[in-house]
C-alpha cells in the first residue's frame, strides 16, 4: 500500500463538562477546551504503525472546518502523518457534507486507505464512514478493532453487537476505526517541533466544487431529565405492582 | 373598619409574596474564573502542553497516591517522560536533548505538576544538572554523560548544600586537593535530591581558597570508591524522590571530571540555579493551578445553610484573589524565563522574584483550596492535602 489518508475532526474534549447554550440550539463551545476526537487519535495511531510496519509509505491528516483545525493537524503531524490538508470553512458541517468533501479528497490524494474514527464523540453520528465509502463505492470495515494487511489485502476484524467479525478486504477501502484497536501514542517534544515544517495545504468546499449546505436542521438540545428519585417498595409484590403501573402509564 | 384594613392587606401580602421567587439562588458556574492557561503561548507550546498534560494524567496520576505513600522512586516512568523528551529538554540536540527554551521547559513542568509536583521538581533538577554539563561542559564530557542522562537511563544530582552551608553557599566547606590526575574529595552534603539513587553527582567543593571564587565543579560518578550515602531522609512531602546526604571520604576523580575552569564552580553553580528557580517555579503554578480547580469544582456541589457554597460571597472574594494570584505568578514566571532565554542581564534578579512570588502566592492558593474543603481537605483522599505538602 502507498497511502493512507486520515480525517481528524476537532471536537470539545471529552474531559470537558459540557453545558447546553442558552438558545437550546447547540453546547457552549466558547472558551471550551478542544481535542482531537478520540477514536480519530487511534485512526492516526493505526496509520503510523502501519507505515512503521512497512505497509504504507505516505500518511494524510485531513480537517474540516475552521482555521483553529490547524491544531488538530499539527498533532496529527506530531504524531507520525507526513502531511496534512486543512479544508477551510466556518459553516456548520454535517456528516454527508463530510463524506462528500473526503470524496473529492480521496479521488485527488488516491490512498489506498481512508481510516477513520468510528464516530466523533460531539455528534455521535457514525456515518461519515460509511457514507464515505457509499460515495466512493468502496469496501468498508467499520469498528475495526484489528487490522492486519497481507499482500494484496487487508483483514479487519470488526467488533459488532453479534461478536467479531473478520473481513477480507480488497483495497482501496474505508475502515472506521474502534476504542480497542490500539492505543494512541505521546507525541514526542522533538516531533513536534519537526511537525512544525510539514506543510498544511489549505482547501474550500467551493474549490473542491462540493456543496455542504445542511440537510438536516437541528430543531433542539437539551440536558438529560435530572433522574427522578429512587421508591423503595418493601416486598417483590409491591415492586411487580409498581411496573405493571409504570407499563400501563406507558 | 378593622376588618377592612386587614383584608387589604392580607391582599398586599398575597401580592407581596412572588417576591420571594427573587430569592431563588442562581448557579453559579465560575467558568471564567480559571486564567487561561494556553495564554501567549506559541503553537508549539500548546503543543508540548497538551503533551506533558495527557502525560501526566495517564501515567503520573495512577501512581502518585501511591508513590507518596510508600516513598517510591518510579524510575521506569521518569523513562517514559524522558521518552518523550522531558529529560533534556533545553540540552542540544547533538546529544540527544530536545533543544527546547526555558519558557518551553517551565510550560511542561507546570503541566506535569498539576498532577505530581514531587516527580516533576525531580525531573527539573535532572534538566537542571544536565543542562549544566550541556553549557559548561566540554565536548568529550558532554559526549560522554549527556546521552545517557537524557534519556534518563542514569539520572543527575546536584550536590551544593552542606550540613554548615546552606543559604550561605559560598561558605562551604567540602575539599578538593589535585593529586597528580586526581581530585580527592573529602566532605559531605545535605538533603540531596535524587542521593543514594542518581548515578551522576555534580559536586560544588572547594579547590581554592576561601569565598565563591575558590570553588569548583566536580562530576563524581556512583561507585567511585569513597563516594557513600547517608540514610534515606523521610520528608513531610515530595516522597516520590529520595533525598540523602552524600558522603565523600577520600574519594578519587579524574581531573577530567572538572566541569569548567577551577573557581568558575560558584558562579556555575548559580547560573544553573538561575533555571532551577524557574522550574520549580513553574511546579508551583502547576499544583496551585489544579487545586484552584479542585477548589472551585468542591464550591460548586458542596452545600451549607441550604445553598451551593458557591453562592457565599466571602468564597467567591477569595476565589477570585486566588484566581488573580495565579495569573500574576505565572505572567512572573514566564516573563522572567523568557529573559533567562534571551540573556537579559536582569534574569538572575527577574527569575528569583518570579520564584518568590509563585512559590509563596501557589502555598497560600493551595492552603486556600484546602480550606475550602473543610474536613475533607484534611483527608489523604483528597489531594489537594499533598500538593500543600
Amino acid at each position: 500500500m502507498n497511502r493512507i489518508l486520515v480525517p481528524v475532526k476537532r471536537v470539545i474534549d471529552y474531559a470537558v463538562k459540557i453545558r447546553v447554550r442558552p438558545d437550546k440550539l447547540g453546547v457552549e463551545t466558547a472558551n471550551v477546551k478542544m481535542s482531537m476526537n478520540p477514536f480519530d487519535e487511534i485512526a492516526v495511531e493505526e496509520a503510523i504503525q502501519l507505515k512503521e510496519k512497512g505497509h504504507a509509505k505516505e500518511i494524510i491528516a485531513v480537517s474540516l472546518g475552521p482555521k483553529a483545525n490547524q491544531e488538530t493537524l499539527r498533532t496529527a503531524l506530531a504524531m507520525g502523518a507526513d502531511r496534512a490538508i486543512l479544508v477551510e470553512t466556518d459553516a456548520e458541517l454535517q456528516p454527508l457534507a463530510v463524506a462528500k468533501l473526503l470524496q473529492k479528497i480521496a479521488e485527488a490524494e488516491k490512498p489506498d486507505l481512508v481510516i477513520l474514527g468510528k464516530q466523533a464523540i460531539d455528534d455521535d453520528a457514525n456515518q461519515t464512514g460509511q457514507m464515505l465509502a457509499g460515495l466512493l463505492k468502496w469496501p468498508q470495515g467499520t469498528f475495526a478493532s484489528q487490522v492486519n494487511p497481507l499482500s494484496g489485502k487487508v483483514n479487519v476484524t470488526r467488533e459488532t453487537d453479534k461478536g467479531l467479525e473478520t473481513l477480507e478486504i480488497i483495497p482501496p477501502a474505508v475502515l472506521t476505526a474502534d476504542l480497542r484497536l490500539n492505543t494512541p501514542r505521546f507525541a514526542k517534544l522533538q516531533n513536534i517541533m519537526k511537525a512544525k515544517k510539514k506543510e498544511i495545504e489549505q482547501r474550500t468546499p467551493e474549490g473542491l466544487g462540493v456543496d455542504i449546505s445542511p440537510r438536516l436542521t437541528v430543531i433542539s438540545v437539551e440536558e438529560p431529565p435530572t433522574r427522578a428519585a429512587g421508591v423503595k417498595v418493601e416486598t417483590v409484590d409491591q415492586l411487580v405492582q409498581k411496573n405493571k403501573k409504570k407499563k400501563k402509564k406507558k | 373598619m378593622s376588618s377592612l384594613l386587614l383584608r387589604n392587606t392580607t391582599k398586599l401580602v398575597r401580592k407581596l409574596q412572588p417576591l420571594s421567587s427573587l430569592n431563588k439562588q442562581t448557579v453559579r458556574y465560575f467558568s471564567n474564573l480559571l486564567p487561561d492557561i494556553t495564554l501567549g503561548l506559541s503553537e508549539e507550546q500548546k503543543e508540548f502542553q497538551k503533551v506533558a498534560f495527557q502525560f501526566a494524567e495517564d501515567r503520573l496520576l495512577p501512581g502518585v497516591a501511591k508513590w507518596d505513600k510508600e516513598e517510591h522512586f518510579p524510575r521506569d516512568v521518569l523513562k517514559e517522560a524522558a521518552e518523550l523528551g522531558f529529560g533534556g529538554i533545553y540540552v542540544k540536540d547533538d546529544v540527544g536533548g530536545s533543544n527546547l527554551t526555558r519558557l518551553d521547559a517551565s510550560v511542561i513542568f507546570e503541566a506535569l505538576s498539576s498532577i505530581d509536583v514531587s516527580t516533576t521538581a525531580f525531573i527539573s533538577i535532572h534538566n537542571m544538572c544536565c543542562s549544566l554539563i550541556d553549557k559548561y561542559g566540554t565536548e568529550e564530557q558532554r559526549q560522554k554523560f549527556l546521552p545517557k542522562l537524557v534519556t534518563m537511563e542514569n539520572i543527575a544530582s546536584y550536590c551544593l548544600t552542606e550540613p554548615g552551608s546552606g543559604s550561605d553557599a559560598s561558605s562551604l566547606q567540602t575539599k578538593a586537593v589535585k593529586d597528580g590526575g586526581h581530585y580527592v574529595l573529602n566532605g559531605s552534603k545535605a538533603f540531596i535530591s535524587g542521593g543514594g539513587e542518581s548515578e551522576v553527582y555534580l559536586i560544588m567543593a572547594r579547590t581554592g581558597g576561601s569565598g565563591p571564587k575558590g570553588i569548583s565543579c566536580i562530576l563524581v560518578e556512583k561507585g567511585t570508591p569513597g563516594l557513600s550515602f547517608g540514610k534515606k531522609e523521610h520528608k513531610l512531602g515530595w516522597n516520590s524522590q529520595p533525598t540523602r546526604a552524600v558522603i565523600l571520604e577520600d574519594c578519587k576523580v579524574p581531573v577530567e571530571n572538572l566541569i569548567g575552569k577551577e573557581g568558575e564552580g560558584f558562579s556555575i553553580a548559580m547560573r544553573a540555579l538561575d533555571g532551577g528557580r524557574i522550574n520549580i517555579a513553574a511546579c508551583s503554578l502547576g499544583g496551585a493551578h489544579r487545586c484552584l480547580t479542585y477548589a472551585r469544582d468542591y464550591l460548586k456541589v458542596r452545600k451549607q445553610f441550604g445553598q451551593t457554597l458557591s453562592n457565599f460571597q466571602g468564597l467567591q472574594f477569595q476565589l477570585a484573589d486566588m484566581a488573580t494570584e495565579l495569573y500574576a505568578s505565572r505572567l512572573m514566571v514566564r516573563d522572567a524565563a523568557s529573559k533567562l532565554d534571551e540573556g537579559h542581564p536582569q534574569a538572575t534578579g527577574l527569575a528569583a522574584m518570579a520564584k518568590l512570588k509563585a512559590a509563596d502566592a501557589c502555598f497560600k492558593i493551595v492552603d486556600n483550596s484546602l480550606q475550602m474543603h473543610g474536613g475533607y481537605g484534611y483527608l489523604k483522599e483528597y489531594p489537594v492535602e499533598r500538593f500543600l505538602r
